[in-house]
């Protein structure tokens, strides 16, 4: 017998329908079946920014003069403030790589083919819109580190040819890092990547129940368990160990903070972007400032831009009718080899 | 004809231009809008960069020069040297390393010598020199230097 409340929505809306294709939704069990489970660790992780950011912006001050005090503020004298922005901080980083990690096993399973193409572009965009919301949050501590990350990653804009120097400016507010600056990544932070997060994450998901999950290319599902609770439950456990590793993380290496932004004040010793930005920093290191006449970081961009493109348009690329193509398999592997690469140099000779 | 298929074209592409040109002029002060800034009125020629007897041989100091930062070099010899601290590879502030004999960024590695010339790294320019001269006890910089 249904309950009253329930007699009321089924008396307005056709819940079954809706049941169907959402917590009744088909997942199919084979032996790649654990690599569903990210895209909702990646969904829990983002909701955790969400609810850690939104009580952030309660105290912080997007401004030259009050962004430096109200981090120190939050990290100091706020009750539990320190926890709060630690697992913010932490939380973009898993955020982050879990996001790579999904994004990867899309690409090994190939789960991007017909019919899912948009749904890749959805998530390819979506891994933008994070790296966007890493980029522009480094910037709001408003200490030395943030000030000079950010002013490298707006200059490499200028490399990029007739855009360029119009993003840079509009990005940065004028022609140097200033109070301007701090409050444009505070607009993009909370308000306008966001809005675009949650509209993608909302059409991500949309058409992922509309094609219902992607079966590996050479795997046939030993069957199928209902989405809710079977699959939900498994969904928990990883979210309920991912809150336990964040929580950690948080405690035993809660986020610091440098001495207030000075432009007169040198570049300090072993900066460096945050994790998923490190492959694109030594490649910036690595290279000359002319090769063959064009300057080096403008070789950097383009290379990045061409690849970047690539990736994005991927289910566009790979149109072959095999199952399992090895060329697809072996791209992945030097991608991921070269990222990781290019990290762990990178990491290793900026150590201080 | 009522419904001829020049005439629907006609009113589709008047109506797509419309929407075109409602949609510039709403859009155009709001793209204005978000490239305005405060003017830099700061465009100095010529600054007190520090006093004699301030610095010590063998050391350096930043500065402010106009907008940007600049570095003032007394080197071993007591002889003054300033140029522009600005990196000329992506922008970051350089400082002096006694340790490595050069002027040194940060942010990806570059080297220049005490003269501001690129000696190492990406950076692809030598830093903008500024002359130096003495006042009674003012160290004065000037902009009109070259590039080292």
């Amino acid at each position: 017998m249904p309950s009253r409340p329930e007699r009321w929505l089924r008396d307005r809306y056709d819940l079954d329908t809706i049941g169907r294709v959402t917590v009744r939704k088909p997942v199919p069990l084979h032996r790649h079946s654990i690599w569903y489970l990210t895209g909702g660790l990646t969904l829990f992780l983002f909701v955790i920014q969400i609810v850690t950011g939104l009580a952030l912006s309660f105290f912080y001050r997007p401004t030259e003069d009050g962004a430096h005090e109200s981090i120190l503020f939050i990290t100091t004298e706020a009750d539990f403030g320190w926890l709060v922005r630690s697992i913010h901080v932490w939380g973009a980083n898993l955020l982050l790589g879990s996001v790579f990690f999904h994004m990867a096993a899309v690409f090994f399973l190939r789960a991007y083919r017909r019919p899912r193409e948009l749904t890749w572009l959805t998530g390819a965009a979506l891994l933008l819109v994070m790296m966007g919301f890493g980029f522009s949050g480094s910037l709001l501590p408003w200490d030395t580190f943030a000030f000079f990350a950010t002013r490298v990653g707006t200059e490499v804009m200028r490399a990029a040819p007739v855009l360029g120097a119009f993003a840079l400016r509009l990005l940065r507010g004028g022609e140097e890092i200033t109070g301007a600056t701090l409050t444009r990544f505070y607009a993009l932070h909370v308000i306008l990547l966001p809005l675009a997060g949650v509209l993608l994450v909302v059409i991500h998901l949309v058409l992922v129940q509309m094609h219902g999950m992607s079966t590996p290319g050479n795997r046939t599902a030993r069957g199928t368990a209902p989405f809710f609770p079977h699959f939900f439950l498994r969904d928990m456990v990883v979210w309920v160990i991912a809150f336990g590793a964040l929580v950690t993380l948080a405690l035993l290496k809660p986020e610091g903070l440098g001495e207030k932004a000075n432009a007169l004040s040198p570049a300090p010793a072993g900066i460096r972007p945050e994790w998923y930005f490190l492959f694109l920093f030594q490649m910036l290191r690595l290279m000359p400032g002319h090769l063959g006449g064009i300057p080096g970081e403008m070789i950097v961009v383009g290379v990045t831009t061409v690849l970047g493109a690539a990736w994005l348009l991927w289910p566009f690329i790979d149109r072959a009718e095999d199952r399992r193509p090895r060329y697809v398999t072996a791209l992945g592997i030097i991608a991921l080899v070269a990222f990781l690469f290019l990290t762990v140099m990178a990491h290793v000779t900026t150590r201080v | 004809m009522p419904n001829s298929p020049d005439r629907r074209t006609f009113l589709d592409v008047l109506l797509g231009l419309s929407l075109g040109g409602l949609a510039a002029a709403a859009g155009y002060p709001v793209f204005r809008f978000l490239l305005s800034t405060r003017p830099e009125t700061d465009v100095s020629t010529s600054v007190v960069a520090a006093r004699s007897g301030e610095m010590a041989p063998g050391t350096a100091r930043l500065f402010r020069f106009g907008t940007q930062p600049a570095i003032l070099i007394h080197d071993a010899s007591g002889e003054y040297r300033a140029m522009s601290a600005v990196c000329t590879h992506l922008q970051c502030t350089v400082q002096l390393r006694n340790d490595l004999g050069c002027l040194w960024c940060a942010c990806h590695g570059g080297k220049y010598d005490l003269f501001g010339r690129n000696i190492a790294g990406p950076p692809p320019k030598p830093l903008e020199r500024f002359e130096v001269r003495l006042s009674g006890d003012d160290i004065i910089v000037t902009r009109g230097g070259s590039r080292a």
